[in-house]
């Protein structure tokens, strides 16, 4: 990458000392070429990842990412931006420490600061029961590679004095940490991602929605757009959200209902919270941004839904949920909530795999866990379209498991989404 | 939103818990050739359409009555709301508001 070219400390120096003449725009803004090798539709957290690991890691020169909008302007954007490793189940785990994993080299792999901060995930406790099962979590993700922690009241009140310690109903008696886990600037991922994918020879191609697949004797030849045809040797489709509306397109039925979640930013305030912290009385996370806004959400609005947007009743809970954890949130003011569209899986976890159509592949259903899987997400989804075999941490994650019963379901709910 | 219970008049979809897509009233026959598959995308498989949707709620803290309600994904807007039972007489006198059968 150069002195020419790279981020670094010295750039900024010699950039400042001339003018701050010499920044260029982080990534080009090609027009579509007829043909590609490969095609990944939809330029968010993931399809990003997945062109930049295509490129990076599999040496792939031919790839392109098409955008209906600007990139990162769907969930890649609109999540509240933590990151762990902290799933129980055989399926999950060892994915999602591998996705950790990444997050820990990301920012020197794509040369971008994407402010990956690894200020522990607090999962709070409030009954013997409840302890048990996070000692279980805790146990299966350190078989796995991870780091846990158990903390009881004393220890966690050292680190979290504000929590609602005496609460009658439900006493917080000591938390499961992850100290590996964190947050990271959400927007940042994105524009890393296609900042380091544009530079190895990605076209990534905005305003240029995919309106349908060619699919010519059970093989996808390409897609068409509104900038016109476009030929692929391999489709893959990250569009989390609206994985249903697009793969309609290809005559499929998703195993996936599209729900709304909702995230909520107070004010600036001055450091309070150390980490991430989840209520385990009901459902509440929160962090505390750089800047000084919590940043909090809580369960998604429980119908289907693409509107990008929920309802007062959430709100309510959700901000019932962080009362009953902290009550000194109370007298905080909520400046900022929005709504993104979670494609919500019939067992509460992904699926990354081939389709029944030749050269067309699918990455989608994450629920509310895709931000936290970008890294992983990409390099898997790369790594599966590049040599046709499912990555070793991420072969659970079959589109067909629902038929042949093996289902991944952290929550053990049933097919039903709104209750993963 | 205001669902607006053909008996009970508007109330709170706070009131209610959604099941999810109405084609859950079709449940396919057990005794049919291919039952396995088709209680396969019965149970797992979903239109998920961005817009009229037709989807079973339950009057949990009301009457306990089952709704099928149609509803815009994309507005929220609720469209139509009739009693399930209604809906299912009718789909078995072969008025079927149902959607296709399997």
């Amino acid at each position: 990458m150069g002195l020419n070219g790279g981020y670094s400390g010295f750039r900024i120096l010699r950039e400042g000392l001339s003018g701050n003449r010499g920044w260029r725009p982080a990534w080009r803004d090609p027009a579509p070429q007829p043909a590609y090798d490969f095609v990944i539709v939809g330029g968010g957290g993931h399809g990003l990842a997945t062109a930049y690991y295509l490129a990076s890691q599999f040496g792939e020169a031919s790839v392109a990412v098409l955008e209906k909008g600007w990139i990162g302007g769907g969930n890649v954007g609109r999540n509240t931006t933590i990151i762990r490793s902290n799933y129980l189940l055989d399926g999950n785990q060892p994915f999602y420490e591998f996705s950790l994993k990444l997050w820990e080299g990301l920012e020197q792999d794509f040369n971008y600061n994407a402010m990956v901060s690894q200020r522990g995930v607090y999962n709070i406790f409030h009954s013997d029961a409840q302890r048990d099962a996070y000692r279980r979590r805790g146990n299966a993700m350190i078989l796995h590679g991870a780091d846990a922690e158990l903390l009881d009241a004393t220890q966690l009140r050292a680190e979290c004095p504000f929590l609602n310690f005496d609460n009658a109903r439900l006493p917080v008696m000591g938390a499961l940490v992850q100290r590996r886990g964190g947050t990271v600037r959400h927007d940042a991922v994105a524009w890393g991602y296609a900042r380091g994918a544009d530079r190895r020879g990605v076209d990534i191609i905005q305003n240029c929605e995919v309106t349908g697949f060619r699919i010519q004797n059970g093989r996808c030849t390409g897609v068409e757009t509104s900038r016109g045809f476009i030929a692929a040797r391999k489709v893959g489709c990250a569009v989390a959200g609206n994985s249903s509306r697009v793969m309609q397109a290809a005559g499929m039925r998703l195993p996936i209902e599209s729900h709304v979640l909702q995230a909520f930013v107070s004010e600036g305030l001055k450091p309070i919270i150390p980490g991430v912290v989840t209520y385990g009385g009901g459902h509440f996370y929160i962090s505390q941004s750089d800047k000084g806004g919590l940043v909090f959400g809580g369960d998604i609005d429980m119908y289907n839904s693409y509107a990008q947007r929920g309802n007062l009743p959430v709100i309510e809970d959700v901000c019932e949920g962080g009362m009953t954890l902290m009550p000194m949130i109370g007298r905080a003011r909520m400046v900022r909530m929005w709504g993104g569209i979670m494609d919500m899986s019939m067992d509460g976890s992904p699926i990354i795999d081939r389709t029944h159509i030749d050269g067309l592949y699918f990455n989608g259903g994450w629920c509310y866990g895709g931000f936290k899987a970008t890294p992983a997400s990409g390099w898997c989804f790369a790594h599966l379209l590049a040599t046709d075999t499912p990555h070793e941490t991420a072969t659970a994650y079959r589109m067909d498991r629902f038929e042949r019963g093996f289902m991944i379901d952290e929550k053990g709910s049933g097919a039903q989404p709104n209750q993963h | 939103m205001i669902i607006d219970h053909p008996l009970l008049g508007p109330r709170d979809s706070q009131e209610f818990v959604l099941l999810g897509d109405a084609s859950l009233l079709n449940r396919p026959d057990w005794q049919a050739e291919n039952a396995g598959h088709a209680f396969y995308e019965y149970q797992y498989l979903r239109d998920n359409p961005a817009g009229a949707h037709r989807e079973l709620w339950y009057h949990e803290m009301g009457d306990r009555s089952w709704l099928v309600v149609t509803r815009d994904t994309v507005t929220h807007e609720v469209l139509k709301v009739e009693l399930a039972a209604d809906v299912t007489s009718g789909m078995a006198s072969g008025v079927a508001a149902g959607r296709r059968p399997k």
